[in-house]
């Protein structure tokens, strides 16, 4: 239709943006911490290149550990939310029909449109040693006097599973939506238990769905700020935390690199790991959510 | 399977309720008529919405300065990201399905990595990178650019890395379904490339145009970790809201969540019944 440097003016032009955004907004920033991450500070304003950082990490409990614990609770959450939500999200795509179904996901989709921080507060409210729960039961005469359900782990657990309940059960909803119910009446002529139909024909069928689900679920739960720090209270040390101390709280910019590189690292790696072991693509896994 | 047990009922129904409990404390308590956001239930009022602060020191929601240069905040940033994911979501979107090129799979599949990345981790590497960009323009020029350090146009950045992927794939997915026998209709009855974009293509993209513009807003007013690396002076509602909780707020923070909760009640439902009418 158009001369040629024409149309290589219009692919530049169409490009510039993205090309803009990805390497000024992506690409550079990253490079620039990976840099940052092994600069030491010698003297003041004088930098030299060095492993410094990342020994720092290894060297003092309280990183190392910070970040052990991240990757160890988020696993757990991870599980949690998994079998938390496999029940309803078998019970929107097998069992409900048409607007019982359409309303129930619904539903499940309304609480995540509200900011993190309103979810949060809620969970404070009904948590807090003056707060609802502890009110009631104090009330009701269940306990003599007010109970903290804040600022421990189980808080912190149960802020991430209610968070990450919705990224698991889209994905899972939208693969058991696929399964043929002949087969799994097949299962079941074949004289199969309801636990032996479950574990050998609707799980599997249900793996792309697990993976995806898994997979992001973990990753919001890894960098997650807000719900440790406010529902863990002193006690909920999440490696986000250290980043944020490192960069705004005390000025240690090559540490706080650091900490950021190892938190993203490790954050890919399971990622990474999730689409190796069950062969999928990145493309795919997002479009399941 | 598909008679499902009274146990399983059961817990579907506990599962909605577990779903909602946080959300229905946050609105009942924001009429409480207590200076405390906990029981006991003390009456009904409407002072943490548009009370002056004469009952319980402080103002409600609609008259407190704090709040309403905290919304404000908010919508400074949204704004311009909702727009700007727009413009360039649809350029994007060309890019991916319209345009042929070398190393174009390469693209695409940098443009999905933004989402598998920490939101605290882009926030602070956009940080350390504007600083040394500031730093190195400012010694350059001889002023000060202070728009390259923490503040509104770097958290407006900030929440552009990772949202343009989101509006380039809501975009994308409905320019795949375009017919382009259509413009090829519009261009043999001579109309030039400009008017079959204005008149064909860009109005059978507009329901994304709207949805990726909401779900951008949405996403910008909500954003928290990436943020909170690069807030100055002026904070957005939730690093207000943040601070606040960490220090113990009034019911005036119920009020605040309530009317966030009303406002992406309306977007959500703006945005179901126009991809419904598409539908």
């Amino acid at each position: 239709m158009s001369a040629k440097p024409d149309t290589r003016l219009t692919l530049f032009l169409l490009l510039a943006p993205a090309v803009l955004w990805l390497g000024l907004l992506i690409v550079l920033p990253h490079v620039e911490i990976l840099i940052l991450s092994f600069s030491e500070r010698v003297a003041p304003r004088v930098y030299v290149f060095g492993f410094g950082n990342y020994l720092e990490f290894f060297t003092e409990p309280l990183y190392w550990r910070t970040f052990a614990r991240t990757a160890i609770m988020s696993i757990l959450v991870t599980v949690l939310t998994l079998v938390l939500a496999f029940p309803i999200a078998l019970y929107i795509a097998r069992v409900a029909q048409g607007r019982l179904r359409a309303m129930l996901l619904l539903l499940c989709l309304l609480p995540f449109w509200v900011s993190e921080l309103v979810r949060t507060l809620g969970w404070m409210m009904l948590l807090r040693e003056t707060g609802v729960i502890s009110y009631v039961l104090q009330a009701t005469g269940l306990t003599g006097q007010r109970i903290e359900f804040l600022y421990n782990d189980g808080a912190v657990i149960l802020g991430l599973v209610y968070g990450g309940l919705l990224f698991m059960i889209v994905p899972l909803a939208n693969a058991l939506e696929s399964l043929e119910p002949a087969v799994v009446e097949a299962g079941f002529d074949l004289g199969g238990s309801r636990w032996t139909v479950l574990r050998r024909i609707v799980v599997p069928h249900a793996m792309p769905g697990i993976v995806a689900g898994s997979i992001i679920v973990f990753m919001l739960t890894v960098g997650n700020f807000a719900t440790p720090v406010l529902l863990g209270g002193k006690n909920g040390l999440w490696f986000t935390e250290q980043i944020y101390a490192q960069f705004i709280t005390r000025f240690n910019w090559p540490q706080g690199a650091a900490f950021g590189m190892l938190l993203l690292l490790l954050s890919s790696a399971i990622v990474w790991a999730g689409l190796r072991l069950t062969g999928q693509s990145l493309g795919t896994t997002l479009k399941q959510a | 399977m598909n008679r499902p047990s009274v146990a399983w009922k059961l817990y579907i129904a506990a599962f909605y309720i577990f779903l909602f409990a946080p959300l229905l404390v946050v609105a009942i308590f924001a009429f409480n008529a207590s200076p405390f956001p906990s029981p006991p239930w003390k009456g009904f009022t409407l002072e943490w919405f548009i009370g002056s602060g004469d009952a319980f020191g402080k103002p409600g929601v609609l008259v407190d300065p704090i709040w309403l240069d905290t919304i404000a905040n908010s919508f400074k940033v949204a704004v311009p990201v909702a727009l700007l994911a727009i413009v360039v979501g649809t350029v994007n979107a060309w890019v991916l399905e319209r345009a042929e090129f070398p190393g174009k799979t390469l693209l695409s599949m940098m443009m999905l990595w933004p989402l598998v990345i920490p939101g605290v981790v882009l926030g602070i590497s956009i940080l350390a990178f504007f600083s040394r960009v500031a730093n190195g323009l400012e010694e350059w020029l001889q002023t000060d650019l202070d728009f390259l350090r923490p503040g509104l146009p770097l958290v407006i950045l900030g929440q552009l890395s990772f949202i343009l992927t989101i509006a380039t794939l809501i975009i994308a997915a409905r320019l795949r379904k375009f017919d382009r026998s259509l413009e090829e209709a519009a261009f043999d009855l001579g109309a030039s490339r400009a008017r079959v974009l204005r008149t064909i293509t860009l109005p059978f993209l507009r329901p994304a145009l709207i949805g990726a513009g909401l779900v951008a807003l949405l996403m910008s007013f909500e954003n928290f970790n990436t943020t909170l690396m690069l807030v100055g002076s002026e904070a957005p509602l939730p690093i207000t809201m943040y601070g606040q909780m960490r220090e113990g707020a009034t019911p005036a923070i119920n009020a605040v969540s309530l009317l966030l909760m009303l406002g992406v009640g309306g977007i959500v439902g703006i945005f179901a019944l126009t991809s419904k009418t598409e539908r």
